[in-house]
């Protein structure tokens, strides 16, 4: 017989968990303590159970593995909740173990007490209340299936005090059997051929994929699809990197800052194949104006909610997309004769590229597209670019070509800014010496600037690239052209010296200010500081706004360019 | 358009607030909502009475069967069903009015149920619409206190809910 908190950790070495992201307390030190007494599972000290969660988070995203965190109960908690919702929003695989007071304290305000099933009920995949030690290696066995499965999502254990105490045999279940969760895997035949009987008769095709084909590992098959049928592709913000951004058919992200040649071929499609992406508003723009172009959408998901939910889908395909696709290619081996009229439709998008939407001015000042230019060449394209929310993730997204999937670890769905450096902490863990980098802007970089702490006592070498406008660039960008320029409280004073501070937590700092210094100082921090965490503060043209923008409200192809100011 | 759904869940404490809060967070209204376990006590049937276009009745059935604890959803009013629900209402019932409760119960083939000499309390059964004209038939200022399960609906037939 074992201890509860010892099944805890013996269920974490059984799911093969080498490193937990957490933060102690008082109805989690029996579990601290046989965490302790082994070395099997790492565990790694945030300076805020907000971190904790983005890493564990990002441990998932840049891996194929499942991220976990580990808190203690009430504040513990209640500081979790962004970091549970922003994996939430964008299904990542994730459990979060939290401690909770004895239960026969449950319910009666106990110190650090919190209803924590019901804190994050609306923000989880699903979450459970361990009652029973007997319970208890079942559970996180539930967990860990209920997370990875199907669309993925956190899951919440949350586990008295008085039950990692109590004394039970200990043995871990092989497999999993549940009545009311089997998520569908396989595609239906039928609507697969239908599928393909429609590629075959397309004129003007788009292939839009997204997070499902990340989540899926799905790259390979998505390319080898794409290259067969020839069909040009475009990819969420969720889904950068499930196609090489490098290939001749990619035409760029689409939606709100997306290419005019992507937003007008979605728009202009006589077929849709939609993959793993959920046509969110920030993609399709207004619902009526996208309607108006009459298509016929195929789409694949995991998740049948998603499935003609915005957008009404003529062949809803319910499966994984890796399964999918390879049922699709093995339609297509026995003959596929594509429409040779999608030879126009390439002529089409080549002149729309020709537009060159992404182009810019250089300025005095250091421009913000082109720091991100200048770190995809000094990194060779192969890092893992983390991102925090607002232009500067726009600009990450759009000027560094992710040719790899898992590479591009950003919140999407819930737009969270802080998370870009505990990101970087998760996928330094998962992928140990990698070329990681930070992209991120002075107001979000403050969200969670306490970790500079624990990257130091881990050695954890993030390239922080602080693309500092003075603003909240994406606040002000919107309040200058929807509110006539009444920049209400867009503008940051008082900001710190950064490379004081990085040097006061023992990192390099250094401030970049002229357009001739962004090279040699990315250089010397990819090389020379290569083993130490940069904080790389680059002084950025503060005018400087992301382009092309569908405003809200707006149809996709009524965006607008640079070019029209 | 107004649809009934029966959902077949697992008996598990917490498992009322997933389905009501899915409603509430999603912005589905919820009419009247019934609980209760089944013979096999690990599951309890639940009925929802509530309103909303297709495509609004399609994402709460996608929605309901994406809840872990979720085993089987139907929406009963796509086919042939009975549905009944049951009411208590207390009312006043002196003088004339004893007698013409008593009559008014008797035309509802409802049930007086517990008797005090000013009051009676009857007990109906039947669709949500026969609760409502029983109520509407009698002098408003007579009721004391009425009290409804809300819907609660099965399949015709073998139209069958089960695991
Ligand atoms: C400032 C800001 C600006 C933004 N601008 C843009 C923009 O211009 N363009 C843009 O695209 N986004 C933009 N976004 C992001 C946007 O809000 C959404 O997060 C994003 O568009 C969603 O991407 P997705 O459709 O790929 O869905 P995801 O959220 O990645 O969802 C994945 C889908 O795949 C399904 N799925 C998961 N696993 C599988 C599987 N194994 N098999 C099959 N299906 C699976 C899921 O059910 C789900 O439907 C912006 C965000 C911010 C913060
Ligand atoms: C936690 C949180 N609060 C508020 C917002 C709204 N918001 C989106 S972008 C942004 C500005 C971000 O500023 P900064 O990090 O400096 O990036 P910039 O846009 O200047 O590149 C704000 C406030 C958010 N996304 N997340
Ligand atoms: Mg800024």
């Amino acid at each position: 017989m074992i201890s509860g908190a010892e099944i805890v950790v013996r269920c974490l070495q059984e799911e093969k968990v080498d490193c937990v992201f957490g933060y102690p307390g008082g109805s989690v030190l029996h579990i601290y303590d046989a965490l302790f007494k082994q070395d099997q599972v790492k565990h790694i000290l945030v300076r805020h159970e907000q971190a904790a969660v983005h890493a564990a988070d990002a441990f998932s995203r840049s891996s194929q593995k499942v991220g976990v965190a580990l808190v203690t109960s009430g504040p513990g908690v209640t500081n979790t909740v962004t970091g549970i919702a922003t994996a939430y929003m964008d299904s990542i695989p994730m459990v979060v173990l939290t401690g909770q007071v004895p239960s026969f304290y449950i319910g009666q305000d106990a110190f650090q007490e919190c209803d924590t099933v019901g804190i994050t009920r609306p923000c989880v995949k699903h979450n459970f209340l361990v009652k029973d030690v007997k319970d208890l290696a079942l559970t996180i066995k539930k967990a860990f299936h209920i997370a990875a499965t199907g669309r993925p999502g956190p899951v919440v254990v949350d586990i008295p005090k008085d039950i990692t105490a109590q004394m039970c045999e200990f043995e871990y279940p092989k497999s999993i059997q549940m009545r009311s969760y089997n998520p569908v895997v396989k595609g239906h035949l039928g609507q697969i051929k239908k599928a393909v009987q429609i590629l075959q008769e397309a004129k003007r095709p788009i292939i839009y994929t997204g997070g499902g084909v990340i989540l899926s590992d799905a790259a390979q098959k998505l390319t080898e699809l794409a290259h067969k049928l020839n069909f040009p592709v475009t990819n969420t913000l969720m889904g950068l990197g499930g196609y090489p951004a490098t290939d001749k058919q990619f035409v760029g992200m689409l939606g709100m800052h997306g290419t005019f040649e992507a937003n007008n071929a979605m728009h202009y499609s006589d077929v849709i194949l939609a993959i793993g992406a959920r046509f969110d508003d920030r993609v399709i723009g207004n619902p009526e104006h996208f309607e108006e172009e009459k298509r016929k959408v195929i789409h694949i998901d995991i998740d049948p909610s998603s499935i003609s939910k915005r957008v009404k889908v003529d062949v809803p395909i319910v499966g994984n997309v890796n399964d999918v696709l390879e049922e699709i290619l093995k339609l297509m081996d026995s003959g596929f004769k594509a429409n040779p009229e999608v030879a126009n439709w390439w002529k089409q998008i080549d002149e729309w590229r020709g537009r060159d939407s992404l182009r810019y001015k250089q300025a005095e000042h250091i421009m913000p597209q082109y720091v991100i230019e200048k770190l995809y060449e000094v990194t060779g394209g192969d890092a893992f670019i983390t991102s925090d929310v607002g232009q500067h993730q726009m600009f990450a997204a759009q000027y560094y070509k992710f040719d790899k999937p898992r590479r591009w670890i950003n919140s999407g769905g819930l737009g969270t800014m802080g998370v870009g450096l505990p990101y970087g902490m998760g996928v330094l863990m998962a992928h140990p010496g990698a070329q990681v980098a930070c992209v991120t802007g002075e107001g979000s970089i403050q969200m969670c600037i306490q970790e500079l702490s624990t990257c130091k006592q881990y050695g954890f070498p993030i390239k922080i690239i602080n693309l500092n406008n003075g603003m909240l660039g994406m606040v002000r960008q919107w309040q200058e052209m929807f509110y006539s320029k009444r920049y209400s409280q867009s503008y940051v004073t008082s900001l710190p010296d950064f490379v004081k501070l990085a040097e006061a937590y023992g990192h390099v700092g250094m401030k970049i200010e002229r357009p001739e210094d962004v090279e040699p100082a990315l250089r010397k921090a990819f090389t020379e500081h290569k083993n130490d965490l940069v904080f790389m503060d680059f002084i950025i043209d503060p005018g400087a706004n992301v382009f092309p923008m569908v405003a809200a409200g707006k149809g996709l192809t009524e965006m607008i360019l640079a070019e029209d100011l | 358009m107004r649809h009934i759904i029966s959902i077949l869940i697992e008996n598990e404490s917490g498992a009322l607030s997933r389905v009501a809060g899915l409603f509430s967070a999603r912005g589905y209204n919820i009419e009247s909502l019934t609980v209760a376990p089944t013979e096999d006590p690990s599951l309890s049937r639940m009925t929802i009475l509530t309103w909303g276009s297709d495509e609004v009745l399609e994402q709460i059935t996608k929605q309901l069967n994406k809840l872990i604890d979720v085993v089987k959803v139907v929406d009963l009013s796509e086919a042939a069903h009975v549905e009944r629900e049951l009411m208590l209402i207390k009312v006043r019932a002196t003088g004339k009015d004893r007698e013409e409760m008593k009559r008014m119960a008797d035309i509802f083939r409802g049930r007086i149920i517990d008797v005090t000499e000013s009051t009676y309390v009857i007990e109906l059964t039947g669709a949500g619409s026969k609760l409502d004209s029983f109520i509407s038939g009698i002098d408003a200022g007579l009721i004391l206190e009425t009290v409804r399960t809300g819907v609660c609906g099965i399949g015709r037939g073998d139209r069958i809910l089960k695991v």
